[in-house]
């Protein structure tokens, strides 16, 4: 039981770090936040190596393999979008020369 | 060291990349960076996974370890390069839904395993609530995508007793939980996943296309959950912080839109909102007058303006004015106008969907603002312009309280000293309400295609 009580610690602790962080993201970023913290829900691959890795029956297998594929799919998708997503926001300064120099906004 | 110590540590690192990849959303200026910092720590734990020992053996069926990753990633890869971003919220969805459905499996493998050593009790509820959490949100997702995707009706489907017979299938599984936990039953194992299968369906299905941003937050939360409960079982410090932190991310977004949308979250799930076109709108578009204009017209109303607030909305989107909107934007800033995109927290399909639709055509992010600094920026502004925009910018959230909208926060359109509406037709949007600031005499409605009539503008203001 001590152990469940310091997975519980970690959780709790999390949940409050967690909230502190991301109540911090601006609304402009709302999206990469979903689409990235999806990506980081993909770390439920490791779970899914474990499980094939130690499956003993054939049954085991089956289930380990598809979780294993879903959990690839996850994780890369979800980082290779969100690093799409976030080459996007771009500031005033790369801009093309051209532009930059006509509009002087205060 | 010992090996298990050294892997451990590994984790510790990769569960800190995931913090600072949240820290750098802080600004968009570290955002990116971050995003690459968390996939080298996720790349970090996975190689680490390779040497780790389980029930005191290496890893077994390495080789079918390494297919599975690679038949994911040989999908994964080319749909998140080449996806519209305009279909992200089906894409985000789909990468959502099938990590439920991962860590269900996770869960399920484990118990399978494990069975035979009948584990504690507390242990098994820790599966059970993996399954159950992961399955909802694996076939919820499915359903959200087939309704962004349009594979289905994005109406609320309901029908009769609907949340009768929701609450009893949500009560049959939870008893269907005890009795696993009493009897250690495998094959009532299965018919729990089968029962979680319909109950994401069932919750999902009533939800209208309008509310489905809400929704997929709250589902990415689910599948946060489902592996933080994945990381229970398998006694994962990793598994456990990186689904809490997307539990808490997910409820916190999904709390924000709920309260950008002047709703409670219950009111969005259980409520089949936009089912029923109001009554309100029968007094008829016909019969009230408008006053319409044309490209022409408005290039010279912006043209001569000193500060213009442009408010975009999905509808920009789906007519991919987006690149044309900022080309003018542009144009009008070279004359001196000052130019700003106001964004409503939900427009678009996803919570901050148009940030990245617009950041996508080019507009850098300091023009955008939101929607408080948008509405104090209206008063002293000479045009707004409404493209593709309708429900976010209703009067009748403030003034009706008969309005299904009544209570959502709006961009006030109004306040500016004159306003263009560029609209496809009279009819009205996505909940199905008439809108108030078409009749208002500041308005001019431009008719037509958002992009033709932006084309059409640029080219008169560069005329002029």
């Amino acid at each position: 039981m001590n152990v469940l009580l310091q997975y519980a610690t970690v959780l709790v602790l999390t949940a409050f770090v967690g909230t502190e962080i991301i109540a911090k993201v601006p609304s402009i970023l709302h999206t990469p936040l979903m689409s990235g913290s999806n990506a980081i829900h993909g770390v439920i691959l490791v779970g899914a190596m474990l499980v094939l890795g130690s499956a003993t029956t054939n049954l085991e297998e089956v289930l380990g393999f598809l979780a294993v594929i879903l959990a690839t799919l996850n994780v890369v998708g979800g980082f290779v979008v969100t690093d799409r997503m976030l080459e996007m926001f771009r500031g005033r300064k790369p801009r093309a020369p051209t532009t930059s120099s006509e509009s002087e906004t205060p | 060291m010992s090996r298990e110590t050294l892997i451990d540590l590994l984790y510790l690192f990769s569960a800190t990349t995931f913090l600072v990849a949240l820290k750098g959303l802080g600004s968009p200026k570290h955002a990116r960076k971050g995003n690459l910092i968390a996939a080298f720590g996720m790349l970090v734990a996975i190689v680490a996974t390779f040497f780790k020992y389980v029930d005191g053996h290496a890893l077994h069926h390495v080789g079918l370890i390494l297919l599975a990753m690679f038949i994911g990633a040989i999908i994964a890869v080319p749909t998140a390069r080449f996806v519209e971003m305009t279909a992200m919220p089906q894409l985000v969805a789909i990468f959502n839904g099938v990590g439920g459905g991962a860590a269900s499996l996770v869960s399920i493998t484990e118990f399978v395993h494990i069975k035979s050593t009948s584990p504690a009790t507390y242990v098994t509820l820790e599966v059970l609530l993996g399954v159950l959490i992961g399955t909802v949100s694996f076939s919820g997702s499915a359903i959200a995508f087939a309704k962004l995707q349009e594979l289905m009706t994005g109406r609320p489907v309901t029908y009769p007793g609907q949340q009768v017979i929701n609450a009893l299938v949500g009560l049959v599984a939870l008893g269907l939980i005890v009795t696993i936990l009493v009897s250690g039953s495998t094959a009532l194992l299965w018919v729990l996943l089968a029962l979680a299968f319909v109950l994401g369906v069932a919750f999902v299905l009533p939800i209208g296309g309008a509310d489905v941003p809400v929704l997929i937050s709250l589902l990415n939360s689910f599948t946060g959950l489902a592996v933080a409960a994945s990381g229970f079982t398998l006694g994962s410090n990793l598994l456990i912080i990186a689904g809490t932190l997307v539990g808490a991310s997910g409820i916190l977004l999904t709390r924000l839109m709920s309260k950008a949308m002047g709703r409670s979250l219950s009111n969005v799930l259980f409520s089949a909102f936009g089912s029923v076109v109001t009554a309100g709108g029968a007094e008829g578009a016909e019969a009230r007058s408008v006053r319409s204009g044309t490209p022409e017209d408005i290039a010279v109303l912006l043209s001569f303006a000193s500060k213009v607030v442009l408010i975009p909305g999905y509808g920009l989107a789906v007519s991919q004015a987006q690149q044309v909107l900022r080309e003018l934007a542009e144009l009008l800033e070279a004359k001196g106008v000052q130019v700003f995109y106001a964004i409503h927290p939900v427009a678009g399909r996803m919570p901050g969907h148009m940030n990245v639709l617009l950041a996508e055509a080019n507009v850098p992010y300091e023009d955008l603002i939101e929607m408080d600094e948008a509405n104090s920026e209206l008063q002293t502004a000479d045009v707004a312009m409404v493209v593709g925009a309708n429900d976010t910018v209703n009067p009748a959230a403030t003034n009706d309280p008969k309005s299904p909208i009544y209570g959502m926060p709006i961009i006030h359109a109004d306040l500016a000293e004159n306003v263009i509406f560029l609209k496809r037709s009279m009819r009205p949007g996505f909940a199905g309400i008439d809108n108030e600031l078409l009749y208002n005499p500041k308005t001019i409605l431009v008719f037509g295609d958002a992009k033709d009539t932006l084309t059409k503008t640029v080219a008169a203001v560069k005329a002029s």
